[in-house]
């Protein structure tokens, strides 16, 4: 008992420690005319609470939320950044950071798409994207009254009658504060770990979705997403709540390679799958992954989790190929007795990218059942890595995982990895792990060569296969895409 | 058709084809027999490209072009078709995608339009049917879990599908039984026409029986010892490739 009594006091000497640094920054900072700055359309860069009052108050956010993003950065200044993933990286300078920008206007960055670096309008005409989203995408200042506008509002009706809630985090956070108080934080803690913390702290905005009571979301939450959620910023918070009974399917990001000028990339994702609820989850990430020589790529360290409750089932699909350094275990907690996680997941790099990406289960429930399919596919002088841990804890009888982990090479100078951890602590459980590593063999190209292929479409008929049980759990369209994309990074990979 | 000229190749920096010469009309069927090692494999991968081998002289006239030019999916889609030795697996990768895929190529660059799903599944029982295959081979991944037997049908199907002008068939009898030995013998018989041609590679004459020749040549240590009718390769089987090669040598005046 006293040793708690002595962490809780060692907290509070670290929480008045702290204080004491913020206050002198605030100081110093109103010596440089930090007030005069606070009606501009962007803070000055750096963390300190002064900076996040200011942040809350431009969004017009309750006191509870404020004081909620407080905490978290109270927490955030005594936490280390993790270091044990497998990816090296020049050190962020967090001061240096600006965290809150209003959105872009009209007469900022390209003019028009001829301004954009012709080899992503290439790559967009490659993927088929409209003209105006090609426009979005890049950054293309477009007017207010345009297309997709009036396409999210029917949409937006169409889901009203449904019942489910579908806006922007900020807007929940006015609109429904009892369901975001309820349920922000409650799968991925504020205090959760260094990037969690940071992005509870200065989330500047994302998704809000909740799905009531034995509703099924009558739409794939996708077209939507992909033309009201970009430019959320860097440090993005999407919270989805699927009531008992509900099922949502929502997708993520977007086939088109996407460019921004913040290198650092904090997301959180919570999912919550009341009794009997279902929650697929489908990310495709194709953040810029620097050039050649791995200058100027995102960093993308993204902490999402869901929390399965009876009988639930959580699937959290991605197909990752961009960002220069990606970090990010897409989680189940198997709370709930019978209830079900899954992870898919392509994750590809070339040139001088890092992948440090796999999944936690954690089976506490009886009879919990976990799958876990992970391809990673390296190229160039790229590092990818699988990192895993399956965690069966004393009550979860029964429990179930089934883990498979493949490696594909293409060439000599990548790397692939493995690190599965498995703990069990109940001897009913079974557990699975099946691992293989192989290259792209040339006796394969050849072949597909003398039928008639191109070698480019050989190889990308070959890692599609190799891809195709994670593909299958993609809702049709966006398969598709992702094949594409996947083609589309391979150009120039081999030979 | 073909005619190859003087052709010399190596892999890995060692000699295997010896100056090779060989011509073949459209309509005809030529045998290759010769004793492992003499490089019959090395000729079917070079008429097909592959890069692992490298041509170092002579030359490969094919239909008018300058064969050794073309990329191997060039050399594909003008008609070259080998059916493998070893047919590779591609997991998750469907033979019917696959093989669409492969006939599109080969009909856009004939200027033709690509076959759709309806089209392509409809020619694709029919030939499965004509070499006993079940259908469910077009679902499975290309080769992967296939028995040796069903691997060497699955290339003579896609012959079927592909249409070829010139095919190499690579040891396809090797691993057959007797009945899967005459339904492929079958599937050639019936897609040999006036326009294509076949260069069967075999070390047994057992598949010759099925698959009746025109030429029978001889290919000993990387050079052709001996031509001649399809009774040559009875002769082979009787008194064996030894015989055959100092018979040739005395008759170049090496022995």
């Amino acid at each position: 008992m006293s040793s708690v009594v002595e962490d809780t006091k060692r907290v509070e000497n670290e929480r008045h420690d702290s204080d004491a640094i913020i206050d002198s920054h605030v100081a110093q900072e109103y010596k440089y005319g930090f007030y005069t700055e606070i009606e501009a359309d962007s803070l000055p860069p750096g963390l300190n609470e002064e900076i996040i009052r200011a942040l809350s108050a431009k969004k017009n956010e309750p006191e509870w939320m404020t004081e909620w993003r407080l905490k978290a950065f109270r927490h955030w200044q005594n936490m280390e950044e993790p270091r044990w993933p497998n990816v090296t990286y020049e050190p962020v300078d967090y001061q240096a950071i600006t965290y809150y920008s209003a959105p872009k206007k009209k007469g900022e960055g390209p003019q028009s798409l001829d301004d954009v670096d012709p080899e992503l309008i290439r790559t967009f005409e490659k993927l088929g994207i409209p003209l105006e989203e090609q426009k979005m995408l890049a950054g293309v200042a477009v007017d207010a009254v345009f297309d997709s506008v009036s396409v999210a509002t029917t949409f937006k009706e169409e889901l009203k009658k449904a019942g489910v809630i579908f806006c922007s985090m900020s807007e929940a956070i006015q609109e429904h504060p009892e369901l975001v108080k309820k349920y922000l934080g409650s799968v991925v803690p504020q205090t959760d770990n260094f990037f969690a913390a940071l992005n509870s702290a200065v989330f500047s905005d994302g998704s809000f979705c909740y799905v009531p009571k034995g509703v099924r979301c009558p739409m794939e939450l996708s077209t939507y997403f992909r033309i009201n959620a970009m430019n959320t910023g860097q440090f993005e918070r999407t919270l989805i709540v699927a009531d008992e009974g509900a099922y949502v399917s929502y997708l993520e990001g977007c086939t088109a390679p996407m460019r921004d000028e913040n290198q650092l990339h904090a997301a959180v994702v919570e999912l919550v799958a009341l009794d009997n609820a279902e929650i697929k989850y489908s990310t495709v990430q194709n953040w810029y992954p620097g050039d050649e020589q791995g200058k100027g790529g995102i960093y993308n360290f993204v902490t999402k989790r869901g929390r399965a409750e009876t009988n639930a089932k959580i699937s959290w699909t991605q197909v990752e190929t961009g960002s220069a350094i990606t970090w990010k275990y897409p989680s189940v907690i198997l709370k709930g007795d019978n209830s079900i996680g899954e992870f898919y997941s392509v994750a590809l790099t070339k040139m001088r990218q890092q992948a440090d990406t796999g999944t936690k289960m954690i089976h506490l429930g009886k009879n919990t059942r976990s799958t876990i399919i992970s391809k990673g596919i390296s190229a160039g002088y790229s590092n990818n890595s699988y990192r895993g841990l399956v965690k069966v804890m004393k009550g979860a009888a029964n429990a179930r995982n089934y883990t498979q982990c493949d490696s594909m090479l293409m060439g000599d100078k990548c790397g692939a990895h493995t690190f599965p951890y498995i703990e069990v602590k109940n001897s009913t459980a079974k557990v699975e792990h099946e691992a293989t590593t192989s290259k792209v063999a040339e006796d394969q190209i050849f072949y597909l060569m003398q039928r008639g292929l191109s070698e480019e479409d050989a190889v990308s008929m070959i890692v599609n296969g190799f891809c195709k049980e994670v593909f299958r759990q993609l809702p049709m369209e966006f398969a598709v895409e992702a094949q594409k994309l996947l083609s589309i990074s391979l150009e120039g990979s081999v030979g | 058709m073909l005619e190859i000229k003087n052709l010399h190749a190596s892999v890995e920096g060692k000699e295997i084809l010896k100056g090779v010469n060989l011509k073949m009309n459209a309509g005809e069927i030529h045998a290759i027999m010769g004793p492992n090692g003499s490089g019959k494999s090395t000729l079917a991968q070079v008429l097909a490209g592959h890069e692992a081998y490298e041509v170092t002289e002579g030359e490969v006239l094919y239909n008018g072009m300058n064969l050794l030019d073309l990329d191997p999916e060039e050399r594909a889609r003008e008609g070259v078709f080998l059916a493998f030795q070893y047919p590779v697996e591609i997991p998750g990768v469907s033979n019917a995608y696959f093989l669409r895929s492969a006939l599109n190529e080969v009909r856009k660059h004939h200027g033709l339009e690509v076959i759709d799903a309806a089209d392509f599944l409809r020619l694709a029982k029919d030939k499965m049917k004509m070499l006993d295959m079940d259908k469910s081979m077009l679902n499975r991944s290309v080769n992967e879990g296939f028995s040796g037997g069903e691997k060497k049908r699955n290339e003579i199907f896609q012959m079927a599908m592909l249409n070829p002008k010139l095919a190499v068939l690579d040891e396809t009898d090797s691993g057959l039984d007797i009945d899967a030995l005459k339904i492929v013998a079958n599937g050639v018989n019936t897609l040999r026409s006036a326009d294509n041609a076949f260069l069967v590679i075999t070390h047994y004459q057992r598949l010759l029986n099925y698959i009746v020749p025109d030429f029978v040549h001889v290919l000993v240590d990387g050079r052709i010892v001996k031509s001649g009718g399809k009774e040559l390769a009875l002769q082979l089987e009787e008194a064996g490739y030894d015989e055959v090669k100092m018979e040739a040598l005395q008759a170049a005046g090496i022995a």
